[in-house]
Formats: structure tokens, sequence, C-alpha cells
């Protein structure tokens, strides 16, 4: 197996390898990633987040779904991303239970992804393994992340448009709304609008928005990371629209796909599709950049050096700073 | 290059609704450090086959408590074997009777655990086939 020219004629067991050799980091795996960049850049980004439990596999395996369905038939690229536990290392990887429609479709490839201890809702791993499959020429790639409470917003950095899955009665509103989560979104979908308290959750989103949108319109330059509110050349803006859907049993789902279609149009005539291309870019770059940097550096210093230096600390002989200037002089 | 994880996917394939057993070993994989795939119930061989190559997993785990084994697991490997994923190992837990156990040995399945059986020996058996490699 030739993983780079298999994984670009789609073969899923080399893509299913290499995605692997990234995540443990095999020697080699960098070098295929090299081979593969030039044939990215192709594939539309959807992120996928929101609490635990709130509807997000199952929403995915609907889009997916949906975009195969398609009248123009677009394939589709899953990663799910599940935390790994902090104590034994290990993970459950669960998200498939709710994408087992997706079986049997050559169009579709699913992959689950451990954290493996990086915090911000994806792992190391998951925006290489976005590049492998976008070489492998699938067309829309969903990353659900972990269930997020709100810190974890990498997503919004990834991918072109961020889907915010809300469910009723998740407990205080207010809580959620003030979290760091909702100003990512691009899109809210209100899942399992089945469930009592549905149209609350919408009142109550559509009201954060027309704060926000106020504030914005009326302010000053807006700030990246906000999905809300983004202006271009003609002074539009973007107002997340906020969609009502049941995933388990598809309803609203064609509406979330006009969503998503109409945001990347909007970001594609706006320009603002390039801009953020090159914030995702730009991110990734200054992440390994900085993991690089740390990994070179600490590699140079002694072990020993290093758990005296922490002693030193811990006895209040020196403090972090100093400790930190005194290695990065050589000291 | 950073541990090797070992990946496990648990499956449990046909129409058998017993999934504590598949839980409980998942759970005691996860806690032994190993990435466990679960991808619920009702699979079908075809399924199992295709998330095991999309997962790139070292392990197929199948959990049968409903007396399907003898039709279920020869067609999991076959299909393991025309996708080339022939270095999987495959291991099996639930009610598998004692006659059968040679015969599922024969098609390569590695493992075979009953009812009762302690998940660290589960463990340590999935570390030892591993190591080995
Ligand atoms: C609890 C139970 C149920 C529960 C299941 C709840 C659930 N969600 O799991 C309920 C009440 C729903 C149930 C229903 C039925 N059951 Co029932 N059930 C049992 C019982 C008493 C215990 C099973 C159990 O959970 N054990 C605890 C777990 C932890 O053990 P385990 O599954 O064996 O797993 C261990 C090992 O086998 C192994 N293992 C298991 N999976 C895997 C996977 C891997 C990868 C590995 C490495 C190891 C491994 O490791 C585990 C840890 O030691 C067994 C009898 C028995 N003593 O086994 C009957 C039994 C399995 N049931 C049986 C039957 C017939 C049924 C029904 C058909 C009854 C009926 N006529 O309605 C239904 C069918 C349900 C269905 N849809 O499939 C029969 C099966 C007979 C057969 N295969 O020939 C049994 C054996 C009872 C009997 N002696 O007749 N059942
Ligand atoms: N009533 C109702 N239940 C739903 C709906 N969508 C999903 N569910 C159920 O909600 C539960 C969680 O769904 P998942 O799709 O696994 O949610 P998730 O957000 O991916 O969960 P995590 O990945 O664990 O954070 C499952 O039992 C689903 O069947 C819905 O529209 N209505
Ligand atoms: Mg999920």
């Amino acid at each position: 197996m030739n993983l780079i020219q298999d994984t670009l004629k789609g073969n899923r067991r080399a893509i299913a390898r290499l995605i692997s050799h990234i995540e443990d980091e095999v020697p080699g795996a960098r070098e295929a990633l090299a081979a593969l960049y030039p044939h990215t850049g192709r594939a539309y980004l959807v992120g996928v987040t929101g609490a635990p439990g709130t509807g997000k596999s199952t929403l995915v395996n609907e889009l997916a779904k949906a975009y195969r369905r398609w009248n123009s038939p677009r394939t589709v690229g899953v990663i799910a991303v599940d935390p790994t536990s902090p104590f034994s290392g290990g993970a459950i990887l669960g998200d498939r239970i709710r994408m087992r429609d997706l079986a049997g479709d050559a169009g579709i490839f699913v992959r689950s992804m451990a954290t493996r201890g990086s915090l911000g809702g994806l792992a190391r791993a998951t925006a290489d393994a976005i590049k492998v499959l976008d070489a492998a020429g699938y067309e829309m790639i969903f990353v659900e992340t972990v269930g997020a409470g709100q810190a974890e917003v990498d997503i919004a950095k990834t991918a072109y448009t961020t889907i915010v899955v809300e469910a009723p009665g998740l407990g205080d509103e207010i809580q959620a709304l003030k979290a760091g989560i909702m100003e990512i979104a691009d899109i809210f979908a209100v899942n399992k609008a089945d469930r009592e308290g549905a149209d609350h959750t919408v009142t109550a989103i559509q009201m954060m928005l027309d704060l926000n949108h106020a504030s914005h319109v009326g302010g000053q330059a807006l700030r990246r990371g906000s999905g809300q509110a983004l202006r271009h050349g003609s002074g539009q803006v973007w107002r997340p629209p906020v969609c009502k859907t049941i995933a388990v049993r598809g309803e609203g789902v064609p509406d979330l796909v006009q969503a998503i279609e109409a945001h990347a149009a909007f970001l594609r005539e706006s320009g603002l599709l390039g801009q953020r291309e090159r914030e995702r870019v730009a991110t990734e770059f200054e992440h390994l950049l900085r993991e690089q940097l740390m990994r070179q550096f600490v590699s140079r210093i002694a072990p020993e050096q290093w758990d005296e230096l922490i002693e030193r600390m811990v006895r209040r002989e020196v403090d972090p700073y100093t400790a930190a200037e005194m290695l990065l002089r050589g000291q | 290059m950073t541990e090797q994880k070992i990946r496990v996917l648990v499956a449990k394939p046909g129409l058998d609704g017993h999934d504590r057993g598949a839980k409980v070993v998942a759970r005691a994989l996860r806690d032994a450090g190993m990435e466990v795939i679960y991808t619920g119930l009702r699979q079908t061989p075809e399924m199992i086959v295709e998330a095991a190559i999309q997962e790139d997993v070292d392990v197929v785990g199948l959990s049968i408590l409903s007396g399907a084994h003898m039709t279920l697991v020869p067609r999991v490997v076959n299909l393991l074997r025309d996708n080339g994923m022939d270095e999987v190992l495959v291991v099996v837990g639930g009610i598998i009777p004692d006659e059968d156990v040679p015969k599922l040995q024969e098609l390569g399945v590695r493992g075979i655990f009953g009812p009762g059986t302690s998940t660290q020996d589960i463990v340590e058996f999935i570390r030892k086939e591993m190591g080995a490699r």
C-alpha cells in the first residue's frame, strides 16, 4: 500500500491508515501530509458543536444523507471527536451509533477520533485528518466536536461554517447564552424540537442575537472568532439563522442544509471565505509552530535540570517567571 | 512518535439485544487505555467490516449472546479477509457453547470469552496479542 497514492485515489484503507499514522505520529506521516497538501483546500468544512447529548451525531447523520441525496450529490467525510479519559488515556468513541444509516455508501467516510489530551473540543490530529479526507476527494467534511460546554471553540477556527446545536430543557438558558460557544455560531440548530420548550429556546437565542446584532451594527470593527454580524464591503451582515430540527425524524434538516448553503454563498460572495481560509491556515500554523518550538526547546533540557527547577519553585526559592527566563537564557 | 494506541471495535452483530457484556468490556478496555469504537446494536457483518476499515482498528471484538455466532462470525472473518484486513485480531465474547470453540478458532478467532470472564483477562489477552506483533 502506498499511502499517498492510494489516499489520492480514495482507497479507504489507505485513508484510514494514514489518519492513524498521523494520530500516532508515525515517522513518515508528515512527509505524506506534505505530499497531500497541494491536493487540499477543495472540501467545504462544517463544524458541529454543542453540549453533550444535544443530538450532534444524529444531525450529522441526517446532514450527510441529505448531501448524498442532493440533486448533485456530494461525497461526505465525517470526523467525530470524543474525549479521551484523562485517567486511563483510553476512550469510548460512540458517535457511530447514531450514524448507522451511513453504512454501505461508498461516498461517505466516517472516522472517530479521541482528543488524546487536547483541549478545545478537537484532537490535535483533527486538522490533519481533514486534509487527508480533503485530498481523498470528500467534498463536504463535517467535524463533530466533543460535547462542548463553552470553552471549546477551536472548531470556529477550523471550519468555514459552524453549527451550534442546542436542545430544549438543558437548564438555565441564560447560562448557555453567556457562554463563548454561542458567539461562534454561524447557524443555530435547536434540535429535539419534538420536546417541550423548543420555542422558548428559539426565542432566547433570537433575543440574544438581537442584542449582539444591535451592538455590532452600531459598534466598531468586528472581531474574528465571532461568526455573527460578519460585515463585508457592502455593509451586509450575516445574522445566524435559527433552525428547529427533529434529527431522529429528519425534520427540519432541509432547512439546515439551506442555511449551510446560504452561509457558504455569503462567505464566497463577500470575499470572507478567503479571509477565513487565511485565518484558518494562520491559526493552524501558529499552533504547529508553538508546539514544535516547545518540543524542540524542552528536548534540550536535561530531565534533572527540569526536576530541580520545579523543586525550587515548589520550595518558593524561585518564581515561575524567573525560572522560565533562566531556561530561556540557557542557565 | 507518541505511544501507539490500541484501537478496538466492539460490535454486536445480528438482532441480539444483550448489550451489557459489550458495554462492560468497552469500558474495561477504555480504562486500560485503549480507544474503543462502540457501534451499538444490530450491526450487519458488512457494517462491522466497513467500520473496522474506516477506523483502522487493531482488534475487532464481537459480542454475541443470541446463539447466531456460527453464522455471523464466519461472515465477519471472511469479509475482513476479502478486504485485506487479515492482520486484525478477532475476539468473540458471549454465549459460545464449548463444542463451537474449536470451530471458531479454526476460522482464526484468537480469543473466546464466555460469561464470568474477568475483564482483566480480556485486557491482558489483547495486550499480549498486540505486543506479539
Ligand atoms: C440479562 C439478560 C437479559 C436481559 C438483557 C439486558 C441487556 N440490555 O443486556 C434481557 C432481560 C433484556 C434479556 C432478554 C432476552 N434473553 Co437474555 N439473558 C440475560 C442473562 C441473564 C445475563 C446476560 C448478561 O447481561 N450478563 C452480564 C454480562 C456482563 O455478561 P456477558 O454478556 O456474558 O459478557 C461477558 C462475557 O460473555 C464476555 N463478553 C461479552 N461480550 C464480549 C465482547 C468482547 C469483545 C469480549 C472480548 C468479551 C465479551 O465478557 C463479558 C464479561 O465477562 C443471560 C444468561 C447468562 N447467564 O448469561 C440471558 C441469556 C443470554 N438470554 C437468553 C435469551 C434466550 C433471551 C431472550 C431471547 C429471552 C426471551 N425469550 O425473550 C431475550 C432476547 C433479547 C434480545 N433482544 O436479544 C439466553 C440465550 C440463549 C442462547 N444464546 O442460546 C440466555 C443465555 C439465558 C439462557 N440460559 O437461556 N436477557
Ligand atoms: N426526542 C429527540 N431525541 C433526539 C433527537 N435527536 C437526537 N435525539 C436523541 O438524543 C440522544 C443523543 O443524541 P446524539 O446524536 O448521540 O447526541 P450528541 O450530541 O452527538 O451526543 P455526544 O456526542 O455524546 O455529545 C440520542 O438518544 C438520540 O436518539 C430529536 O430530535 N428528538
Ligand atoms: Mg455525538
